[in-house]
Order: structure tokens, then C-alpha cells, then sequence
């Protein structure tokens, strides 16, 4: 067994957990930031080949309230409003910092170039090409991780449990997954910055690594959970032919630059039938898309995977080559020539709009845990806004790491408090199948609680979710040793299947339909749930209510 | 329709054979996870976006040459996975990648 201590401890290495990491430490805190895997390599943003949401427009061209605006907007009525003011009021600031480390966003002249993006009043939307976003993100902030004094880098550390003592948070418990070594962690303040939970689902676009568990480390440790219920679905997915080495989500931002045509299985235009108007300016917003193309494959209007057809077959292949650069070229690596063939997309788990609840400074309300990022709920509502998502990991991050750097609770770590949690990472039990649990899992969330959802099908969901934990056993399976994915997968299975659960208890009380939550037994908006519903753990039950959303 | 990858993963002393159908198109990464979720889940190897080719873990041997197992694509043939050589094995087809200032000293 291992001991580290440190003032910060980050958990999580990608926009969110990096930025928080800096900015703890220019505040002068030792801050120790871990990661399941590589440092600045998992996680939402490497995979993040989209845009960026922030009011960075020339003087007079935009400003933060009317990014508000779009924002609250697009979260039908239940966004947190302080949180949702800070995400678009500091990713001004927080873009603009990107720009001076060098990330190198797109430029026109001297101001950065800014697109449109669905559910925006404006073009207000920066990127780096090309489908590069995301990695120049990482790439920039990981740099500056490794040039700022006072962060010590982990990798293979996968945190299991967080340690508690007189109401605080203490520090941690994990895995070193190099050496299956078990880890303690003394820490002043912890910062969750786990991302989401879209490995959850079987088709999503993220990373492997996204299963909640921050969500559930949390929630053990006391604190809230919020607006569980709302599951992003991306609604052109990337479905077929099957295409290696990209984004399953590169689709979108040609679509707006290009006007990508969406058809149906009879190559028909159809967003317009539901209540909508995607022709011409494509400003859809993603639960609309999503719902049109589930429709029309209901319909048995879908095309052969069971998705909609994206075209650009109108568009000249000069403006193709242009738009596409070197894209292009890998297309036709993969036999895909957008002159000639259509491609077929789904809607795919995306992001997660809930999650932590947190103040405006991140704190979650037990004393000395912080959240950050995608971990967040609350700052998006019931459907996040195109492009908010990396503006959220930059803005809250910042604003985690100086809320840590300055916090002491006075109670030292002591591996007393820690003891169950270092039992059952060091504990051996007999083999066992994680792997397809987790397969399991994932067909239970796609079938039963993707975004459409019934009374009935989320309480076989529950049940499933129930066997399921009462299949994979009280241990992890085998003993310790060197990267070993079952036993990974096992304390996987633990975090995913309670974050599972607060899902599916959050969806079966909301009885309405509303952004990214959509009942079929309760189409209709009900103003009576403009509410936000809340999670706690109590007695290892999980215990739901819900409350006004803030003004 | 579907073809048959026979996968020959160097396990460290031996070498353990997996039958994987496959669609055209679908990845090494692809058949490993298949190989976890039917066969095999302590099966070792690195990756953790999926067929993105973003995190690039997934280095290791194929035939001898090194790949990233996300864009190599399976074929009907017999296919011979091994670890990197020039890394720490920690087992399987997992080595160590990461920089030696983000390891565990």
C-alpha cells in the first residue's frame, strides 16, 4: 500500500480536472492530479471534435447575457441561473486564456472566428480545424499542467472511494492500476472532475472511462446529485459504414458549415414535421433532432442500421475539399466518398446535463469536496446548449481550483476512517464475468432509459439493474496484480450501477416530458415540473426530492 | 455476413487463440473488447476512448509491426497481437506508456 498527500487532489485529467489543477496550484496550493489513465488523454475533451461555445465576438457583436440567454433557453427552465452566468460569463475569460496559451483557435484577421451552432442567436462558436478542438484542448492544457510549479501528475489511479472524517472530506482511496497496488491520499480539499456518464449507454461518444463513478464517489461522500434524469442523446451519431480512427460525432460541424441534408429511410427531409425548422439555417436543437429521427425509424422510416441518412451529396466537391481539409482523405481511406455516398447516423449518449450540485464555487456542500465539469449538475438544465460543454469544463474548473486552493477543514487523513475502503480495495473473490455485467448494464440503459422512456420499461430497468448488483458479488474478483480490467471493471460495475439507478429513479418521478427526458406515457411539458429533482444516499438508500429551480 | 478473425494474443509465455466474427470494417480494439465481454475479461490491454484513435493507448503489436489496435482492421485470417517490446510489460498486451513524471514514484 501506498501513501500521497497533497493540499488539492484533482481527480480526473481531462479540461475540467487540468485547468481546476492549474489554477489550484497558481494559487499556491500542492495539488496531486490523477487519472484512471494517461494524464490529459481520456476523459469528454480529447474526444471533443465540435466547437465552443463563449461570447468572444468583436466589441458590440455579442455579449455573455445574450450567450445567457441561449443558454437558459435551451435548458428549458431549469437551468441553475447563477451557474449557467458563470459558465457564460467566465468562458469569456476562459477561451480568451485558452487563446494566450496557445490552443489556436481559428482566426479571422485579428479576432477569433466565430460559427454558428444550433440554439444560438448568433454565430458564437469557436474551433480549432481541423475536427481538432478537443485534442488542441488537451494538448494546451497539458502542456501548462506540466510547466506550472506545485502539480504532481498520476496516471492508472483509479480512485474507489473518498475518505470522510468529522463531516469532511479527507482524502481518498484508490488503485494504482499499473501495479493493482492499493493508494491512500491525504488531501485538504478534493476536486471531482470525472466527466459524465455516457459509457452508461451501449452507442455513445465518449470515452470508455465515463461511467459516473465521480457521481457515485460523490453521492457516498454526502453530497447531492441533481437533474440525473437528463441524458444528452447527440442526435447524428455517426451509425454506419463503419468507420474507424474518428469522432463518432465529426458529423455535426460540417453539416452546419455545409448544410448536410438529414433524410429519411425514403430520402425524405422530415425535422419539419416535428415542430421545427431545420431547412435552411439547421439551428434544431439536439432533443428535437433526436426525437425526429426516433420517430421516423418507429415509423419504419429509418434507413438500414436504424437511423437517419446525412447527405452532402449537393454540395460541390471543391467546397467539400475545403471544408473537410485533410478529413477528406482519411474519409476515402475508410472507402467513403461524401460525393458519392450517404452515411448513416443515430442518436448517440452524448453528455450529461446532471450531476454534482455545487455553488458558484464549486462546493458541493460537504465540507472540503468540489466538483467541476461535466461532474456538474445544474448549469445546463434539462438540455445543454451546442458547444457549452468544454466552456463548462474551462470555467468551472478555474473556478474549483481557486475554491480548493484555499480550503482546510484542520482534520488530518487518517487511514482509519479509510479502513473499508482499503478492505475492499485490497479484498479477493472468485472470478466473475465484469465484463459483460457491464455489457449488460449498458443494453439495460439503451433499451429501457435512452430518450424515450416509460413507467414500464424504467421499472424493468430498475430490476436489471438490481440482478445485476446482486450478480457481480460484494468483491472484486481475483487478488490484486498488475492491470487487470475485471477487477477494474468491478469497481466500475459498483459506481455505475447506483449512478444507474439515481437515472432511472430521477426519470420515473419526473412525469413529464422535458429536453432531454422525453416520456411516452407523459408527452407534454408540464409547467407543474419546471422543478429540479435532487438525489441523496441515506442508509445506502437513495433518497429523492425535489425543489424550485433557483431564480 | 459475417468472417472469422482468428486473434494469437502473446500472453506472456503463451499464446492463447480467439475466434472473432467480425463485420467488415470493425476494429482490433473492436475484437479485443468482444474477446473481454464473451471470453475472457482479465484479458489486459490499454485504450480508453473507443475507435477514435484520441487517447492513443492502444499501441501494440500486429504481425510484428506496431498499430494502434482502433484503426487496424480485423481481418479473416489469423492475426498475432504482442505487447509493445520496447515498455515495461505489466501483462498481456498492457505495457507501461505513460511518461516516467506521471508514474508512481
Amino acid at each position: 500500500m501506498r501513501h500521497l498527500s497533497c493540499d488539492v487532489l484533482v481527480i480526473g485529467a481531462g479540461g475540467a480536472g487540468m485547468y481546476a489543477a492549474i489554477e489550484a496550484a497558481r494559487n499556491g496550493a500542492q495539488v496531486l492530479l490523477v487519472d484512471r489513465s494517461l494524464i490529459g488523454r481520456g476523459g469528454g475533451t480529447v474526444m471533443a471534435q465540435m466547437t465552443v461555445a463563449a461570447a468572444v465576438g468583436p466589441e458590440g457583436t455579442d455579449h455573455w447575457r445574450h450567450h445567457l440567454a441561449d443558454t437558459l433557453a435551451a435548458g428549458r427552465g431549469l437551468c441553475d441561473p447563477a451557474l449557467a452566468r458563470l459558465l457564460c460569463e467566465d468562458g469569456v475569460e476562459v477561451i480568451r486564456q485558452m487563446e494566450a496559451w496557445k490552443v489556436g483557435w481559428a482566426r479571422d484577421g485579428d479576432h477569433l472566428r466565430s460559427v454558428q451552432a444550433p440554439g444560438h442567436d448568433r454565430p458564437r462558436c469557436v474551433y480549432v480545424d481541423f475536427l481538432s478542438t478537443g485534442p488542441a484542448v488537451s494538448k494546451t492544457l497539458r502542456g501548462m499542467v506540466q510547466r506550472t510549479p506545485g502539480i504532481t501528475r498520476l496516471g492508472d489511479a483509479l480512485v474507489t472511494d473518498l475518505v470522510k472524517q468529522g463531516g469532511a472530506v479527507t482524502g481518498a482511496v484508490g488503485v494504482h492500476i499499473e501495479s493493482g497496488d492499493v493508494l491512500t491520499i491525504g488531501a485538504k480539499a478534493t476536486i471531482i472532475a470525472t466527466g459524465g456518464l455516457t459509457r452508461l449507454y451501449r452507442r455513445n461518444s465518449a470515452s470508455a472511462n465515463m461511467g459516473g463513478d465521480g457521481y457515485a464517489l460523490a453521492l457516498r461522500a454526502g453530497a447531492e446529485l441533481i437533474d440525473m434524469e437528463f441524458v444528452q442523446f447527440f442526435p447524428i451519431g455517426h451509425l454506419a459504414p463503419r468507420l474507424i480512427g474518428m469522432d463518432p460525432i465529426m458529423w455535426d460541424p460540417f453539416r452546419y458549415k455545409l448544410g448536410g441534408r438529414l433524410l429519411n429511410g425514403l430520402g425524405e427531409e422530415f425535422v419539419d414535421r416535428y415542430g421545427s425548422t431545420d431547412s435552411g439555417r439547421y439551428v434544431v436543437t439536439r432533443d428535437l433532432a433526436t426525437y425526429a429521427i426516433t420517430k421516423e425509424v418507429e415509423a419504419g422510416r429509418g434507413s438500414p442500421h436504424g437511423g437517419a441518412w446525412l447527405s452532402f451529396r449537393h454540395i460541390e466537391p471543391a467546397r467539400l475539399r475545403d471544408a473537410f481539409g485533410p478529413v477528406i482523405d482519411r474519409l476515402a481511406a475508410a472507402g467513403i466518398d461524401l460525393g458519392r455516398d450517404d452515411l448513416e447516423v443515430a442518436p448517440t449518449a452524448h453528455y450529461h446535463m446532471g450531476g454534482i450540485r455545487v455553488d458558484t464555487r464549486m462546493a458541493t456542500g460537504v465540507p472540503g469536496l468540489f466538483a467541476a465539469g461535466e461532474a456538474v449538475g445544474g448549469a445546463n438544465g434539462a438540455n445543454r446548449l451546442s458547444g457549452n460543454a468544454i466552456t463548462e469544463a474551462l470555467a468551472f474548473g478555474r473556478a474549483a481550483g481557486r475554491s480548493a486552493a484555499g480550503w482546510d477543514s484542520g482534520i488530518a487523513f487518517n487511514a482509519e476512517a479509510a479502513r473499508p475502503a482499503i478492505a475492499l480495495a485490497h479484498a479477493e473473490g472468485p472470478a466473475g464475468e465484469t465484463a459483460a455485467l457491464f455489457a449488460g448494464l449498458q443494453a439495460i440503459m439503451s433499451d429501457n432509459v435512452g430518450p424515450f422512456r416509460t413507467a414500464a420499461g424504467l421499472a424493468a430497468a430498475r430490476d436489471a439493474v438490481h440482478a445485476l448488483r446482486a450478480q457481480m458479488g460484494a468483491v472484486p474478483p481475483g487478488k490484486p496484480r498488475p492491470h487487470d480490467l475485471a477487477r477494474v471493471d468491478w469497481f466500475d460495475l459498483r459506481q455505475s450501477l447506483l449512478v444507474a439507478e439515481c437515472v432511472i429513479v430521477a426519470a420515473a418521478a419526473r412525469t413529464e416530458s422535458r429536453g432531454a427526458h422525453q416520456r411516452e406515457d407523459y408527452p407534454s411539458m408540464d409547467e407543474n415540473w419546471t422543478r429540479n429533482q435532487v438525489l441523496r444516499l441515506i442508509d445506502e438508500r437513495l433518497e429523492l426530492s425535489d425543489r424550485a429551480v433557483p431564480v | 455476413m459475417s468472417e472469422i478473425a482468428t486473434l494469437v494474443i502473446d500472453r506472456g509465455g503463451h499464446f492463447d487463440r480467439f475466434a472473432i466474427p467480425f463485420e467488415s470494417g470493425q476494429s482490433v480494439l473492436d475484437g479485443l473488447r468482444h474477446i473481454r465481454e464473451t471470453v475472457d475479461p482479465t484479458l489486459a490491454f490499454r485504450y480508453s476512448c473507443l475507435n477514435a484513435n484520441a487517447c492513443k493507448e492502444c499501441m501494440m503489436l500486429l504481425d510484428g509491426k506496431v498499430v494502434y489496435a482502433c484503426t487496424a482492421r480485423l481481418e479473416g485470417r489469423e492475426m498475432h497481437l504482442a505487447p509493445l517490446p520496447n515498455k515495461t510489460l505489466l501483462r498481456d498486451l498492457a505495457t507501461v506508456i505513460a511518461p516516467p513524471d506521471e508514474r508512481l514514484r
